[in-house]
């Protein structure tokens, strides 16, 4: 089935509400006081400002603004995309982003108080706080940084896909991406993601509602669906959905992404940019709602199967369904709403890179605001270089490469959180043995996500990152227990330091 | 203790996949494998307003 071309209507509904987005977040500060009759806030700095919106957002705020850089493109894009290529494999994306929330919610509190009192606004911050090293905390600056970088990549890769269904080709539709972006995050800072990012989540709902409804109407409801993509699959037998041999990538896949997703930069800005712990209680609470819809987002993958859609660049699966089953104007707007899906994360991403940056990698007191926004765009360029470099036939696969990065910040960031007596330099070696092994193995893997052992009677494929992270895991404790003998258990030097609050 | 169980059950309830890594039964059209997952989210929202009930009285 060829999808009908797409033509004015869809051009021009597309340009009406993606630059609508952008004019609204870009402008927000104009407008912002008008909402807020409040005198504006005078006890923030102005980077406080710029990048945590001055650690203000009340519930709504932060359940729009994490949710909503938390769902980004890679669910619009991605998972379809995956769940197109492998069937109910790819749904590991739905346990993944269900068991994320108790983990928020047992966690996240402790980081967001240790942040409030310390005046932290990144993860390095705290580490650096907790255990008095410079080097740790460049390491988990780092880690922060380049793991963020495939994930923005993904975002532009998600505004160039639609831009591309639209009819555009060449450099043309990733310019157009970049430069959008560049723009919304230089003028608005934080506040533009927040305050936008309700529009992103409407316009994303009602997009998915129609499809979830229209859709399965075609063809003959869901149980036809499910049975007609099942045909386009492989076959599974025994009456299985996944594999016998891939329960266990499903599993550890989903845990592993499960633990890295608010290890990242933007991630967790959006819970430091809470106004209280029990702000991010809640949120817990609420925010598994998201998950529903990405459930639904995730049949779009099986959904296009029953549709007839055959393409092998599994990128283009949504939009190719919406051109084949939406009148073109709606089309149109569908895909604005995955532009701006991709845009409103990749905002908060960039801010979140550039705090690293003006707070951790560069050396003291050369904070300025024009500093982040330059530290901001110039994250947004290493993007740009991902995405024209690197091959992105499963864009999913550059956000499994930064969850392994990630994820060995997990022992100096949660685990610090325990009371057990983890020194900085063990911390160091679990880290970079971590990192080293995970990288490798992606490396000799062929950049797969999972990777196989076996030992007695038992094998299977595992994540990578949590392979690593066992190894980080380890290498920490050993070497903190040579250290202490080596040293004596002297207290005085290997308690963490809580006291040390940030100069300047 | 009451909490981390609360906290706990989704991670056993998810984690282990040949728990639901069935076809039958079919829900409106949804395979077991489907429907269970989408059940969890809500469950798991309400076992996290349980453990934040625990967390206010003590």
């Amino acid at each position: 089935m060829s999808a009908s071309l797409p033509d004015n209507a869809a051009i021009g509904v597309f340009i009406l509400f993606f630059v609508a987005t952008i004019v609204l977040g870009s402008t927000v500060r104009f407008w912002r006081p008008l909402l807020n009759r409040r005198k504006a806030t005078t006890h923030h700095s102005q980077g406080e400002e710029w990048g945590l919106g001055g650690r203000e957002f009340g519930a709504w705020v932060t359940w729009f603004l994490v949710g909503g850089d938390f769902y980004t493109a890679y669910t619009v894009i991605a998972v379809p995309a995956l769940v197109y290529s492998t069937g109910g494999f790819g749904f590991f994306a739905l346990p993944y982003t269900i068991i994320v929330y108790p983990f928020i919610f047992a966690v996240m509190p402790k980081l967001w108080t240790i942040a409030r009192d310390g005046g932290h606004a990144t993860a390095a911050d705290i580490v650096r706080a907790r255990f008095g090293s410079r080097t740790l905390e460049l390491a988990v600056a780092i880690s922060g940084l380049v793991a963020v970088l495939p994930y923005i990549a993904l975002q532009l890769i998600g505004i160039r896909t639609v831009v591309e269904a639209l009819g555009y080709t060449g450099m043309l539709p990733l310019l157009f991406a970049f430069v959008s972006l560049a723009a919304y995050t230089w003028l608005g800072g934080l506040h533009a993601p927040a305050l936008t990012a309700f529009i992103k989540d409407v316009m994303i709902y009602i997009a998915v509602l129609a499809a979830v409804i229209i859709v399965p109407i075609h063809l003959g409801g869901y149980g036809a669906m499910f049975h007609a993509a099942t045909e386009h699959l492989p076959a599974i037998p025994g009456g299985r959905i996944v594999s016998q041999d891939q329960t266990v990538p499903y599993a550890t896949l989903a845990l592993s992404s499960a633990f890295a997703a608010f290890l990242y930069p933007h991630t967790l800005t959006g819970i430091l940019a809470a106004k209280s712990a029990d702000t991010i209680r809640q949120n817990a609470v609420f925010l598994p709602i998201y998950t529903i819809v990405l459930g639904l987002i995730a049949l779009l993958g099986l959904m296009a199967h029953a549709a007839g859609i055959v393409t092998t660049s599994s990128s283009q699966v949504v939009p190719q369904l919406f051109l084949a089953i939406f009148p073109s104007w709606f089309a149109g707007f569908c895909f604005a709403a995955i532009a701006v899906g991709a845009l409103v994360p990749a905002s908060v991403m960039a801010i979140g890179a550039a705090n690293l940056i003006m707070h951790n990698i560069l050396p003291r007191h050369s904070e300025s605001v024009t500093g982040s926004r330059l530290a901001g765009l110039g994250v947004k360029v290493g993007a740009l270089g991902c995405v024209v470099f690197l091959n992105a036939k499963f864009a999913i696969d550059l956000q499994l490469l930064g969850g392994v990065i990630i994820l060995q910040t997990f022992p100096a960031l949660i685990m610090g959180l325990l009371p057990l007596r983890l020194s900085a330099p063990a911390l160091i070696g679990g880290w970079a043995s971590g990192s080293l092994f995970g990288l490798g193995l992606c490396w000799l893997d062929g950049l797969k996500p999972v990777h196989p052992i076996a030992f007695g009677g038992f094998s299977a494929s595992v994540s990578t990152g949590l392979l690593a992270l066992g190894v980080n895991i380890m290498v920490t404790m050993v070497l903190g227990s040579v250290i202490r003998l080596a040293l004596g258990a002297s207290p005085s030097t290997l308690q963490p330091r809580q006291n040390m609050r940030r100069q300047g | 203790m009451k909490k981390t169980i609360l906290l706990l059950l989704p991670f056993a309830g998810l984690l282990w996949v040949p728990l639901y890594n069935r076809h039958d039964p079919v829900l409106l059209g949804f395979p077991f494998f489907y429907w269970y997952q989408l059940a969890w989210v809500p469950v798991t929202s309400v076992l996290i307003w349980m453990a934040w009930k625990v967390d206010k009285q003590s």
